[in-house]
C-alpha cells in the first residue's frame, strides 16, 4: 500500500469510526482499533498510539459543546480524574509489557461489553438520592436543567467509584481507548449521579485521562505520526458531524447495527489474539 | 466567577487548542504527502521508537526544520496539551473562587500529568 492509499482509508475508516462512536455514546477508540488491526493489518501498539490521540481529540473538541448544556459538574470530573490518572500511567506501563497477541485478547473482552452496552444502552439510574457524609464534605453534589429549571442532586459511594474509575483509567491507558462507558457506569449506577451529567463529565474526564498516558505512549513510539495524522483528523472529523447530527437522528436501529459490528470485531480481535495472527 | 462561567471558557479554549492543533496536523500531513504519496508503507510489525521523533526537543527541533513527520508530531503534542490546559486554568478558576479544597486537588491532576509527560520523554 502507497502512503496516499493508506491515508486516505485510514482517514475513512476513522470518520466513520468517529460518526458511529458519537452517535452511539461509545465513543471512535473501540472501532478504530481493530478496524486499523484486522482490516489493514496495522500493529496494535500503533493502533492504540493513533486511538489514545483521537481521543483527545474527541474529548476536547466536543467540551465547548457539552459546558453549554450545562450538565458537566467540574468538580467531580476534577476529584475523579486523581484515579483515572493514577491508572492511566499504570495501564501505559502495561501497555509495554504486554504482548500484542494479550493486547488483543483484552481488547477483545472489552469489546464484548461496549457490544452488550450497544445494544441494551447504558443502563441509566432516574431516582435521584442524597448526598453521603464524605460527598458532602467533599462538596460534589450539585444541580443541573430538568426541563429548564435546576434540579438538584446528591452523590453516593465516592470510594467505590473512585476505585472504578482507577480501572477505568487502567484500561484506557493499557488500550489506547477512552473507556467512557465504563466512567459513565461507574458515575451513574456506582455513585447515584445523573444520567446527563454522568456522560458530560466522562467526556470532559476522557481527554485529562488520556493525556495522563500519552507522554508514555509517545515514549515508547506508540505515536506514530504517518498513522496517528489520518485517524486524528478522522475520528475529529466524524465525531463532530455525529454530534451535529445526533438530534435528528432514530438512534436506536443504528445501536443494534453498531452492536452487531462491534460483536463481530470481539470474535475477531480475540480469535486473532489467540492464533496469534494480531 | 461561577463554576460553569469557569467551564464554559475552559471549554471554548479547548476546542480552539483542538482546531489549531488538527491546522497544524494538517500543514503536515500535506507536506508528508506531497513528498512520500508513492512510498510503500508497512506497519504491520511494531519497530520501538519507530521514526525516532519521540520526545519533546526531537519534536520541536524536527518541527523547527519543516519537517513533515516532525510537524504532525508537534500537531499532536498540541493536542495532548489541551487536557493539560484544562486542569491549569481549573486551577487558576478554583483559587479566584477560593476553593481550597478543590484547588489542591487539581494541582495534584496537574502534578501526575506533567510527571507522567516530563517523565517520559
Amino acid at each position: 500500500m502507497t502512503a496516499i492509499e493508506f491515508t486516505v482509508v485510514v482517514w475513512a475508516l476513522s470518520a466513520l469510526a468517529g460518526f458511529l462512536g458519537a452517535l452511539t455514546g461509545l465513543g471512535g477508540g473501540v472501532v478504530v482499533v481493530p478496524a486499523l488491526t484486522l482490516a489493514l493489518g496495522v500493529d496494535m501498539k500503533y493502533a492504540i498510539g493513533a486511538s489514545l490521540v483521537s481521543v483527545i481529540a474527541t474529548s476536547s473538541g466536543a467540551a465547548a459543546a457539552y459546558v453549554r448544556e450545562g450538565f458537566s459538574n467540574i468538580r467531580i470530573g476534577m476529584f475523579l480524574e486523581i484515579a483515572t490518572t493514577i491508572g492511566a500511567v499504570l495501564g501505559a506501563f502495561l501497555a509495554s509489557r504486554f504482548s500484542t497477541h494479550a493486547l488483543a485478547i483484552v481488547f477483545g473482552l472489552i469489546l464484548f461489553q461496549a457490544a452488550y452496552l450497544s445494544f441494551k444502552g447504558v443502563p441509566e439510574n432516574a431516582e435521584r438520592v442524597a448526598s453521603d457524609a464524605l460527598a458532602t464534605r467533599l462538596r460534589l453534589g450539585g444541580s443541573y436543567p430538568v426541563a429548564g429549571s435546576p434540579q438538584t442532586y446528591g452523590v453516593r459511594n465516592v470510594p467505590a467509584g473512585f476505585a472504578m474509575m482507577f480501572g477505568a483509567g487502567a484500561l484506557s491507558g493499557l488500550l489506547g481507548i477512552g473507556s467512557g462507558a465504563v466512567k459513565v457506569i461507574a458515575m451513574d449506577r456506582v455513585m447515584r449521579i445523573p444520567f446527563k451529567v454522568s456522560t458530560t463529565t466522562s467526556n470532559f474526564m476522557i481527554g485529562v485521562t488520556a493525556a495522563a498516558s500519552a507522554g508514555l505512549y509517545l515514549k515508547h513510539g506508540y505515536i506514530d505520526p504517518r498513522v496517528a495524522m489520518p485517524v486524528m483528523l478522522g475520528v475529529l472529523a466524524g465525531a463532530l458531524v455525529g454530534a451535529k447530527l445526533l438530534v435528528h437522528m432514530r438512534v436506536k436501529t443504528l445501536r443494534m447495527v453498531f452492536g452487531a459490528v462491534i460483536l463481530t470485531l470481539a470474535i475477531e480481535m480475540i480469535v486473532n489474539g489467540i492464533t496469534g495472527k494480531v | 466567577m461561577d463554576d460553569r462561567r469557569l467551564e464554559t471558557i475552559i471549554g471554548r479554549l479547548l476546542q480552539a487548542g483542538v482546531l489549531l492543533a488538527a491546522a497544524v496536523v494538517t500543514i503536515g500531513a500535506v507536506a508528508y504527502l506531497a513528498q512520500h504519496h508513492a512510498n510503500h508503507v508497512d506497519y504491520r510489525n511494531f519497530v520501538p521508537g519507530g521514526p525516532g521523533i519521540c520526545t519533546f526537543p526531537a519534536i520541536v527541533r524536527s518541527a523547527a526544520h519543516f519537517e513533515s513527520l516532525g510537524i504532525i508530531q508537534f500537531g499532536l503534542l498540541l493536542l495532548i496539551a489541551t487536557p493539560v490546559a484544562r486542569v491549569a486554568l481549573a486551577i487558576a478558576g478554583f483559587a479566584l473562587e477560593r476553593d481550597r479544597l478543590y484547588t489542591v486537588v487539581s494541582v495534584v491532576v496537574l502534578l501526575i500529568l506533567l510527571a507522567s509527560l516530563l517523565h517520559a520523554t
